[in-house]
């Protein structure tokens, strides 16, 4: 039994049982999943929490799921790194790493998505899942469909990174690439939708699908001592992930979990190359302009943002900004994060960090708060985004040694 | 101009059920007041106030985004398939 009371439309309130649909009938906007914050108020507490296993079910009287969780059981809960090198390189006292690019088991924040999509695929007994996928999605998807037995149908762009491809056929999904981009891709996505009975997560099961994004916001906050951070810096490709981070850390202080009430001042990050949600908040609007993505943070190449909306008005009303980088600085951010914390992350990520940079030397953040980034994906899975030097091939014998470490041992940034 | 505009699920409340419909329009203006005239009610649902398309309904004419082209200004052709489509989230 779970705390959901159903579904309602994030616009004009129209509510719904708790069921498989897209959008709103009335208006199409997206549906949010509603629970009896009271009863949840009134059952979970810190102690509670705390006396669970670390995984993202710890939160589960706030999430969608109604039965036991038959997989992404070990989801969630990934390190929140305390990153002094990079925190004084970029002149931060206190800055902090959400590192899911170690994410349990595909290696992306998608994991907690899927936790949620899969299950609840499982639970209305469909047969098959189904994604439009910029690549992480689809790893996870694919992965926690085959952990679940049901068959998966993913359909990426189709100049996705060779290393998504083979890491979403590995699990015995169907993958289809479709000429264009991902917002080609999308699109056909709903329309197929709508002619098979799956579950696709980004669509049908997109209200539950969701609310497993809002565990990152949980985890940030019980892992700092129950408090909400100052700032946040998040990289947006729908805008979904910000979004829920907002919700999550919105949901905690509702429910009495938190010390103080939220002021944390949300930061949105995009690509150059993909900039529709970071364009809105300069323009100090919510109204998304759409773009053609060219960037090689591919995670985040979606043009039309589906929650750019939502995105753009919660960075704004929390006192935050947003900021892009170039495909230079992308491949600068992931360097220089595994050079000062040991911590190889994808594009997003490099995103994540460039931004992060820009957006303390503009006087944007907080120096002497407590600011927390969301490493969302693994730099395994994107090796192209750097162009480093092949390493020197020497001889088997010391003196050879000897002669290319002259000079003395190399440091790291 | 005859075009093909394919109706997404949630809209076949007002078109009877059909998937497809035929309409004679040169602009996607003309075909939501097609679409309109033959389906009092369908306009509202697609539009907002103002007149302008929903924040959360994409209009794509021969598979191209219509806020890329001339939004509801954008032209049609013989035989275009104008798609209306629900946003939809991603990743």
């Amino acid at each position: 039994m779970s705390f959901v009371k159903g579904l309602r439309c994030r616009e004009c309130g129209k509510e719904y049982p708790a069921r498989l649909q897209a959008g709103c009938e009335e208006c199409f906007a997206p549906l949010e999943v509603d629970y009896d914050y009271a009863a949840i108020s009134n059952s979970l507490t810190q102690d509670r929490i705390a006396s669970r296993p670390g995984n993202l079910w710890r939160y589960r009287e706030l999430l969608p799921v109604e039965a036991e969780p038959l997989v992404g059981v070990a989801s969630g809960w990934t390190p929140l790194v305390r990153a002094d090198r990079l925190g004084r390189k970029l002149g931060l006292d206190h800055l902090y790493l959400k590192n899911d690019s170690v994410s349990y088991p595909t290696l992306s924040f998608k994991d907690r998505v899927t936790s949620m999509a899969v299950n609840k695929a499982i639970e209305f007994k469909l047969e098959a899942v189904g994604c439009a996928s910029t690549g992480n999605l689809a790893n996870s998807v694919a992965a926690q469909a085959a952990a679940a037995g049901i068959s998966a149908y993913i359909l990426i762009p189709e100049s996705l990174e060779r290393s998504k491809i083979t890491a979403t056929q590995i699990y015995g999904a169907r993958v289809i690439a479709v000429r264009g981009n991902y917002d080609d891709v999308n699109r056909l996505c709903a329309q197929i939708a709508e002619r098979h009975p799956w579950g696709f997560v980004n669509v049908n099961l997109r209200p539950f699908y969701a609310e497993g994004s809002k565990t990152m916001g949980f985890e940030i906050a019980e892992q700092l001592g129950w408090r909400a951070p100052t700032s946040i810096v998040v990289p947006m490709a729908g805008g979904a992930l910000l979004s829920k981070i907002h919700k999550g850390l919105g949901e905690l202080e509702r429910v009495g979990l938190l010390k103080e009430p939220v002021k944390t001042k949300l930061y949105g990050a995009q690509a150059v190359g993909c900039n529709p949600i970071v364009d809105a908040v300069r323009r100090k609007s919510i109204d998304i302009r759409p773009v053609k993505p060219n960037t090689i943070a591919k995670s985040l190449a979606i043009g039309n943002p589906a929650d750019g909306y939502y995105a753009s008005g919660f960075i704004q009303s929390s006192g935050g900004w947003a900021d892009d980088a170039t495909d230079a600085e992308i491949s600068e951010g992931i360097s220089l994060l595994a050079e000062t914390q040991g911590i190889y992350t994808e594009t997003a990520g490099g995103v994540s960090i460039a931004v992060l940079k820009k957006l303390v030397d503009a006087g944007h953040i907080d120096r002497r708060g407590i600011t927390v980034v969301a490493i969302t994906g693994n730099g395994l899975k994107t090796p192209e985004a750097v162009a480093l030097n092949p390493p020197e091939v020497i001889d088997a014998r010391i003196e050879a040694f000897e002669r290319v470490v002259e000079g003395g041992v190399v440091h790291v940034a | 101009m005859s075009l093909k505009v394919v109706i997404p699920t949630p809209l076949r409340k007002h078109t009877g059920g059909a998937e497809v419909v035929e309409v004679d329009a040169g602009t996607v203006k003309e075909v939501i007041d097609r679409l309109e005239n033959k389906f009092p009610g369908i306009r509202n649902s697609v539009c907002d106030d103002s007149g302008g398309l929903r924040r959360f309904i994409n209009v794509y004419v021969d598979g191209e985004d219509v806020r890329f082209l001339q939004n509801l200004s954008t032209p049609a052709k013989d035989g275009s398939e104008i798609a209306i489509v629900p946003a939809i989230s991603g990743g």
